[in-house]
């Protein structure tokens, strides 16, 4: 495992704080995480809603600012960043997997894959992408013409094809059976294996955390556990 | 239900920006409806009760002379309730300081008592004494225009004696509410005047001592009026009298009737086609809403709401949004109607006073159409909503089926990059929605174009009456039939370069049961100056024999053709009925007209080359020398100079119609924000969860919003031309809505009004772009992540 051998820090936080104001109170979501990702890992964040494990994730895609602690991706320090600094970010350096896809229904599998490809600086081809997923025949399909499953794919060729370093992935399986489930896991699975991507996927599913190379269990904004599988087992053999 | 009206209040106020947008359109429709309504209700009710008030006769009757014992003889005829008879005289006039030609008319006022028939209304100063030899009063117009005042002088010239008058008294009369000259198009104030002095004064200036020439009568109810004037005209055709007409004929009454026909004709069909806009608008809006808000609609569902309560939720929220809209536009309508009102009386309905009415069913019609209009628009999406099954209605929305566009079948799609493709599929994907889109703003643009539409119209209608028909400087009238050899006198003057000689004869022009008072005018042939059209409008060459009548005239009054056969009854002299070929068709936008050569028409009537006036064309700078000389021939009864005739147009008629423009455009610029902004806002409902996964994906704020904003520009680009051609069509309708005898607006759409409807459209299309823009940077990307509520 290259994360073994050298690891390269890809993602360095500390002190991450997060409070979010409703009205007059103030819910901290985050309080005070230390967390160091490494390049090529496979990384679960386990844990119960509200845990706090969306928010790091949004925090780490640039999505969102800490109110406090600092995080860094490699040599670019993300907390204090603006606006126009943080779309470059997640542009140019992350995928991102929804639960429910979020696909252009206007668009065919090869375009939606290929409305990213054509804004990154270099990109793989959107059929590759898609046949990395399993997708190679179905490129000229719409999403309404896909199954949940298939969609899910699509979603993730389109976050691999422009060569991210880091896929995050927020309850990808959420909204599929445990069968579909299982397909979209090996296709991350095999992204992660083949392209070296830094790859971090939410789920309350505690199944899914034998696949990965680390699994970060967070609770009540912190964490709480981070547990390194001796074995990782593969995706297909995962069941729910 | 308590639950479901605070949901009511938080969603229209979430909604405001759009509520306020649809309330906009709301209120202009009902704005323009009740402004058009109470000022035509309004200017009825002022006329109807000044002509009450005033003793306004129903019957009218010109002769040359009787003896006024004929008088009781007439008040025999079955049906005459009041009769009285009168002297009246064509006058010049002469105001110190003022070297214009100035032409009048004056009638007497019986000196035994007050009049019983067209009483005058008072504004300042009183009547003329008894018997009191040169005091006299004076319309109100004509004493404004000059700033003269009781105690003032004036001079006329009564049948050619020189006579100088004392103003007692400036007053209003209902017959003559609107005053025009004759053979003039339009009122001036400044050079046409009626005066009112002593029944003795003016007979004994008049050589009418002891007989009359002119009578009013006031009919019983229950005679018909047609027996009356039948009666008369018999009774009077051995004193020359030149046919007894009613009010229908009456000049002042028939043009305000006119008048107030066009204006309800405004009051249709304004409008219904900015209400006709609204209720597209809402159906879009609310249709949007009710998508938006299926899963809560099926959740109430599953609480066990009925569909009725649901459905009266989301008509409440239709009806408050609408009854702002109508309130707004009722006061607003309200405010206007007064100020236009004012504006009528100003010009041309110059009433003493106005009683501003809005009825209670102006505001009850308002109320309905509006509600109609929105619920019309609501009901579809309301019915919708209600019958989608609670289960499917809390499912995410299944995505939408696309497939690829026309224009990408072509295999143009290589150029084209994925943003591109999403604008031109979301296009397409939705053809009715697209299209209803590009139809919203397309009637935005072509109100626009309606609503500013008359200004053109009629500086074109002026153009071609002053510069291509009628092109003489001064039109003269001569106080009787003149032989021909009168011309060569006028052409001696020094300062006249041109003369041409017509011949006028009032007549009842008839065909079949058709027939219209008028007169028959024979013009020189080749005439340079006076010429009529065709209907490319060149000039015509008229034929040796025959009538040619305007297109109006022809086709909507008396329904002939070319080669019918008119009969002409002429109402002066021997009084002969003739029949007179139709040979041809002019075109004209003022007035109507029977011209034939004046050779002809001598013939026709049995005598020699007479003339009834000279058309003149002055040399530059010559009109107050001719002005001066012409003053001085008593032959000489009237005066219209053109140049004054189209300025004082534009200082009355013009003045009307462009604040109703103003306003109309204002009201289309409201309707044309809040349809263009509508559309935009629906578009960012419907599309910001697409767009915030983007911008999760990378997407800058600029290429979202390219996505976004750029379907609204195709949309926008589209309507436009649809728009021009929908105001094209728009404009049409009001033409042939707007025909009366006085005028026909010619459908004239200039650059000015096409550029206008576009670029209200764009500024609209520009600001909502930039709102939406500012809402584009503040979506809610982490709300993507999470799952659908």
């Amino acid at each position: 495992m290259a994360a073994a051998m050298n690891p390269t820090v890809v993602f360095s936080a500390r002190g991450l704080t997060k409070i979010y104001r409703m009205g007059e109170v103030e819910v901290p979501a985050l309080r005070g995480i230390d967390l160091d990702l490494y390049r090529g890992e496979l990384v679960v964040l386990l844990g119960p809603s509200g845990s706090g494990k969306s928010t790091l994730l949004n925090i780490l895609g640039g999505l969102d600012t800490p109110t406090d602690g600092e995080v860094w991706y490699l040599e670019q320090k993300l907390s204090g960043a603006s606006d126009r600094e943080l779309t470059r970010f997640r542009r140019e350096h992350v995928g991102f997997v929804f639960q429910f896809y979020n696909l252009i229904p206007s668009l065919t599998a090869r375009e939606n894959v290929a409305a990213v490809t054509e804004i990154s600086a270099r990109p793989m081809a959107p059929e590759e992408a898609l046949r990395l997923v399993g997708l190679g025949e179905r490129l000229d399909h719409f999403p309404a013409q896909l199954s949940g499953g298939e969609q899910q794919r699509v979603a993730i060729a389109r976050a691999i094809a422009k060569n991210p370093a880091v896929l995050l992935c927020d309850e990808p399986t959420g909204a599929l059976d445990s069968h579909t489930g299982v397909v979209v896991l090996e296709a991350l699975e095999r992204v992660n294996r083949e392209l070296g991507t830094l790859t971090v996927l939410i789920t309350h599913n505690a199944g899914i955390a034998e696949m990965a190379d680390r699994v970060i269990r967070l609770s009540d904004g912190r964490i709480v556990e981070v547990r390194a599988n001796a074995v990782k087992k593969p995706a297909r053999e995962l069941a729910w | 239900m308590r639950a479901l009206d605070v949901k009511l209040l938080r969603d229209l106020w979430h909604l405001r920006g759009q509520a306020l947008a649809i309330a906009a359109v709301i209120m202009g429709g009902v704005a323009t409806l009740v402004m058009s309504l109470s000022t035509y209700d309004s200017l009825v009710l002022t006329r109807d009760r000044f002509y009450a008030d005033y003793r306004f006769a129903e019957v009218f009757a010109l002769l040359k002379r009787a003896p006024e014992s004929l008088a009781d003889q007439l008040r025999e005829i079955p049906g005459v309730e009041r009769l009285e008879t009168r002297v009246r005289a064509g006058v010049k006039l002469e105001v110190e300081g003022f070297a214009d030609p100035v032409t009048g008319l004056i009638f007497s006022l019986p000196d035994e008592a007050e009049a019983e028939l067209n009483r005058l209304h008072l504004k300042r100063g009183r009547l003329p004494e008894p018997y009191s030899p040169d005091e006299a009063v004076l319309t109100d117009t004509f004493a404004d225009a000059h700033g003269l005042k009781p105690g003032d002088h004036l001079a006329a010239i009564i049948n050619g004696r020189w006579k100088r008058l004392t103003i007692v008294g400036v007053a209003v009369s209902p017959e003559y509410v609107y005053q025009i000259a004759p053979g003039a198009m339009f009122p001036d104030f400044k050079r046409y005047g009626v005066l009112w002095t002593s029944r003795h004064t003016l007979a004994s200036a008049y050589d009418m001592q002891g007989a009359f020439n002119s009578l009013a009568l006031t009919v019983a109810p229950g005679t018909p009026v047609q027996a009356v004037i039948d009666r008369l005209d018999a009774l009077l055709a051995r004193y020359g009298g030149t046919g007894a007409f009613g009010r229908a004929d009456q000049f002042s009454n028939r043009f305000l009737s006119e008048e107030l026909k066009q204006l309800r004709t405004t009051a249709r069909i304004f409008p219904a086609i900015f209400l006709g806009v609204a209720a597209f608008l809402l159906n879009v809006v609310v249709s949007r809403l009710i998508a938006l808000q299926r899963d809560q609609i099926a959740i109430l569902k599953a609480f066990g709401y009925p569909h009725m309560s649901i459905g009266l939720h989301y008509v409440k929220l239709v009806l408050l949004v609408t009854l702002v809209g109508v309130a707004a536009g009722v006061g607003l309508g309200a405010w206007f109607g007064q100020g236009l009102a004012v504006v009528y009386q100003e010009t041309t309905f110059r009433f003493p006073y106005l009683d501003y009415r809005l009825r209670g069913e102006v505001v009850l019609i308002a109320l309905a159409v509006g509600m109609l209009a929105s619920l019309s628009g609501a009901l579809m999406a309301i019915a919708r909503a209600v019958r989608l099954p609670p289960a499917e209605g809390m499912r995410p929305e299944t995505p939408v089926v696309y497939r690829a566009t026309f224009i990408e079948r072509l295999g143009l799609q290589r150029h084209l990059s994925q943003p591109s493709r999403m604008i031109l599929r979301h296009s397409e994907r939705r053809p009715v929605k697209s299209a209803l889109t590009v139809l919203g703003i397309a009637c935005a643009c072509a109100l626009m174009m309606v609503g500013n539409y008359q200004k053109g119209a009629i500086d074109f209608m002026i153009d071609v009456q002053f510069r291509q028909a009628a092109r003489e400087d001064l039109a003269v009238t001569f106080l009787d039939p003149t032989a021909g050899r009168a011309l060569n006198e006028l052409k001696a003057l020094p300062g006249v370069y041109h003369v041409e000689g017509y011949r006028n004869v009032p007549a009842v022009l008839r065909f079949q049961h058709y027939s219209y008072r008028s007169a028959l005018y024979g013009i020189e042939p080749e005439g340079v100056l006076h010429r009529s059209l065709d209907s490319r409008l060149k000039p015509l060459t008229l034929p040796p024999e025959g009538v040619v009548l305007t297109d109006h005239l022809a086709r909507e009054i008396l329904h002939v053709e070319p080669g019918d056969i008119l009969t002409v009854e002429v109402l002066e002299g021997r009084r002969p009925v003739l029949e007179v070929p139709v040979i041809g068709i002019t075109k004209q936008y003022l007035g109507v007209s029977a011209y034939m050569r004046q050779d002809a028409l001598n013939a026709l009537m049995r005598e020699g080359p007479v003339v009834s006036g000279a058309y003149l064309g002055l040399m530059p700078e010559a009109e107050g020398q001719v002005y001066a000389d012409l003053n001085r021939r008593p032959r000489v009864l009237g005066m219209v100079a053109n140049a004054a005739s189209i300025e004082s147009f534009y200082a009355t008629i013009g003045e009307f119609v462009l604040f109703y423009n103003m306003v109309a455009t204002l009201l289309a610029a409201s309707i044309a924000f809040g349809v263009v902004y509508n559309s935009a806002r629906i578009a960012l409902s419907e599309r910001s969860r697409e767009l915030a996964s983007l911008r999760v994906l990378g997407f800058t704020h600029g290429e979202i919003a390219y996505i976004l904003l750029g379907e609204l520009a195709v949309l926008t680009l589209i309507a436009i031309p649809v728009g021009f051609l929908l105001g094209v069509g728009l404009t049409g309708i009001l033409v042939l809505a707007f025909k009366t005898d006085l005028y026909r607006l010619p459908l004239i759409l200039e650059p000015s009004n096409y550029a206008l409807g576009a670029s209200v459209v764009l500024v609209s299309a520009l600001v909502s772009g930039l709102i939406l823009w500012y809402r584009l940077g503040r979506l809610d990307l982490v709300a993507v992540l999470k799952t659908r509520e």
